[in-house]
């Protein structure tokens, strides 16, 4: 009888929360792929840039990784608001994620970059390679495959933190939830539900990654023994 | 009755019986070497005879008690058999000092400052008085093998159980080692496994060659290096003495 | 400022409950016997699966679904700690394996019962060692109850809110002015940490560093 009604109500709030998963996925994944391609910049600027570029890029960096990413999606939707800049809670919430994972994305950047021998560089300069070549070439493709599970950490790390744009009116798989649940009460089982849909596609997710991961193995590319236990910081 | 006394001792891995019936005794204060190639199961028998690993059959007895025998309280036996490892095993967020005295503080129970006193003691009998105040990590191999030593030593044990105590040392540190070991000798029972065939010559008063998991022979010094009964313990000899260049 | 001192009040308990929960965890995990390590193992993955605002309303509305009535701000330390215990576990865990497991051995050998290798020879050593990864933590948990919001705990980030809602005009300042009291935090409990973990550092007594 509790089962039955149970899936009744399964049956009735999944297309909402499908719904809802599916705003959370497009989140995750803009956020990801446009966090990483200001993270690389980030991190290059940080560590070739000159004075003032890797000044600036330092400053965005300790900025966003001090403060919480709720606290920046507040500033982007309400705070911009005020000062005339009108953004739509999705929009507001693709931009923040997104800079806000750069600034982690670059760290993990900085860290694989900096684990490569700097006889490396040298080694390809001789060639006769110029810098940006050498980066480009022999540094960064390195660095890249250093930083893959950190990388996937930080997309499993997007994908539940996605949760967050709820509190700016984003309709995604929490926010659904939220609807649903202030309509019936039932806030515990469309929750777990939730928490169960968060559960397995984290879990997917990781699977993803780590099979991507020792496709792309170099044999003695080492990934040095970094930050398993460090969480995104 | 002998202080020490290994009967029929067997204990496997998984399928592979490592010891097939290890059975000897040992005197108060009297020092044995056991020889034998890599993998015959020393180690294995060192760590049954403290109960690190238990074995699955036979019986070990010491000052008259069983240990083999499970409702012993086996932390209080082990204070009474000092164990010294290849690799040191210095409790690395400890001082030389410290590392002698926690023992005696936790386990003895006696107070800070006789525990003190008494690492002290142990410390300068291992010539290391100027070091108390290291960690482990500022001492040298050989020096850190003298803490160890000082630390079995300092919870009065009957018999102390030496596990290749100079293997991990460069040549020149042995010698350090070695003394301080000698120094040991007819004050505590030693047993120790080591492929120092000078040091076992002359100061072991038996030596036993393992091979196999079990005991192939063992004797007195002279007789095992002049006339070894055994075709295996020749030929293993032999070998060790071109291997470590021993007389 | 009562939002600023519910924020501290947040991250210190919640941080003290989820230490303690988790380095017991890790030692069950790394020492204890089954089913110890894999009830641990079996929470680490449900609590890092899920989303932090997902917890703070399961703790929240579930505990009063089953009779449990509690306040939001309980809720929230109960949701955080949960939360950060998953994540410390794994702090606290290589820590210990990274302690060689010869000093246990050697412990034992003199005599020294299981107990007491863990509270004489593991935890001093694992606590020094964790205390990188710890400040870490500290620091996420600190942004983190930023996030309490969603169950109406009244902390820095609402009582911004609430000023916001009464003033809109001035909603990007009220904003930067919470940022910056959490980045001074963030950035002086990383400073503090740091020197905690000079003064406490013994050498040759560190996990192979990772920056
Ligand atoms: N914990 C264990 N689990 C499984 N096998 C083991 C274990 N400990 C030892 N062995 C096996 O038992 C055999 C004897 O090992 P042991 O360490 O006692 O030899 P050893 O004589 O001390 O050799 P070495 O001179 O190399 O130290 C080896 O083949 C080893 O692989
Ligand atoms: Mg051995």
């Amino acid at each position: 009888m509790a089962t039955s009604m149970f899936f009744e109500f399964l049956l009735d709030s999944l297309p909402k929360l499908l719904d809802g998963l599916q705003v959370t996925f497009l989140l995750t994944i803009v956020a990801i792929l446009a966090g990483f391609l200001i993270g690389v910049t980030l991190a290059l600027g940080r560590i070739y840039g000159n004075k003032i570029i890797s000044g600036i890029c330092i400053g965005f960096i300790e900025v966003i990784r001090g403060t919480p990413l709720l606290v920046q999606l507040f500033i982007i939707y309400f705070g911009l608001a005020s000062i005339g800049l009108v953004f739509s809670p999705i929009q507001a919430a693709l931009f923040g994620l997104s800079l806000n994972s750069s600034a982690y994305q670059a760290e993990y950047l900085r860290g694989s970059i900096q684990a490569i021998p700097s006889g490396q560089m040298v080694a390809a300069r001789t060639l006769g390679m110029t810098k940006i070549q050498s980066i480009g070439t022999i540094v960064l493709p390195q660095a890249l495959r250093i930083s893959i599970p950190a990388w996937s950490n930080e997309l499993i790390y997007l994908f539940k933190y996605t949760s967050i744009a709820y509190l700016i009116q984003v309709r995604e798989l929490t926010a659904e939830g939220q609807i649903i649940a202030s309509r019936n009460f039932r806030y515990v089982e469309i929750y777990l539900i939730i928490a169960l849909i968060y559960l397995i596609f984290t879990f997917i997710i990781s699977e993803i990654v780590d099979r991507a991961e020792k496709r792309f193995h170099v044999p003695g590319l080492g990934v040095p023994k970094r930050a398993s236990w460090l969480r995104n910081t | 009755m002998p202080m020490l006394d290994v009967k029929n001792i067997h204990k496997s891995f998984e399928t592979t019986e490592v010891l097939k019936g290890i059975s000897f005794s040992m005197e108060k204060e009297e020092t044995k070497v056991i020889i034998g190639t890599s993998g015959t199961g020393k180690s294995t028998l060192l760590r049954c005879l403290n109960q690190l690993d238990p074995p699955d059959e036979g019986e070990v007895w010491l000052d008259g008690e069983e240990l083999t025998n499970p409702s012993i309280d086996i932390n209080r036996i082990r204070q009474k058999i000092g164990f010294v490892f290849q690799d040191f095993n210095l409790f690395n967020h400890l001082t030389a000092l410290r590392n002698v005295s926690i023992g005696l503080e936790k386990v003895k129970q006696l107070n800070k400052e006789k525990a003190r006193e008494r690492a002290m003691d142990e410390l300068k009998r291992v010539g290391l008085e100027k070091q108390i105040n290291q960690y482990p990590a500022q001492l040298s191999g050989g020096q850190k093998q003298r803490v160890g030593i000082a630390r079995a030593l300092a919870m009065d044990p009957d018999i102390i159980l030496f596990d290749e105590p100079t293997s991990a040392l460069d040549p020149e540190l042995i010698g350090d080692v070695l003394d301080v070991m000698k120094s040991l000798y007819g004050k505590v029972a030693m047993l120790i496994v080591t492929h120092e065939m000078g040091f076992a010559r002359n100061v072991a008063d038996e030596i036993i060659f393992m091979e196999g998991g079990v005991i192939v022979e063992k004797g007195p010094p002279k007789q095992m290096f002049q006339s070894p009964t055994k075709q295996r313990t020749k030929e293993f000899l032999g070998r060790i003495a071109t291997l470590y260049g021993a007389e | 400022m009562r939002g600023l001192a519910v924020t501290i009040e947040l991250t210190l308990l919640s941080m003290l409950c989820a230490s303690t929960l988790a380095i017991m965890m890790a030692f069950g995990r790394s020492y204890g016997k089954q089913p110890l390590p894999f009830i641990a193992l079996i929470y680490e993955k449900i609590f890092r699966g899920i989303p932090l605002i997902v917890i703070f309303i399961l703790v929240y509305f579930g505990l009063a679904q089953i009779g449990i009535l509690i306040d939001a701000f309980s809720a929230a330390i109960i949701g955080l700690a949960l939360h950060s215990t998953a994540y410390q576990i794994q702090i606290y865990r290589s820590a210990i394996n990274s302690i060689p497991e010869g000093q246990v051995i050697a412990a034992q050998s003199l005599g020294m019962s299981k107990l007491q290798a863990i509270r004489y020879i593991l935890l001093p050593q694992m606590l020094r060692l964790s205390i990188p990864g710890w400040s870490n933590e500290f620091t996420i948990i600190l942004k983190d109850t930023s996030i309490a919001i969603a169950i109406g705990v009244v902390e820095l980030m609402r009582q911004g809110r609430y000023v916001i809602v009464r003033e809109p005009s001035v909603a990007l300042y009220i904003l930067l002015v919470v940022a910056l009291i959490y980045f001074i935090f963030v950035f002086t409990i990383n400073r503090g940490l740091s020197y905690l973990e000079k003064r406490y550092h013994i050498s040759g007594l560190e996990i192979t560093k990772a920056r």
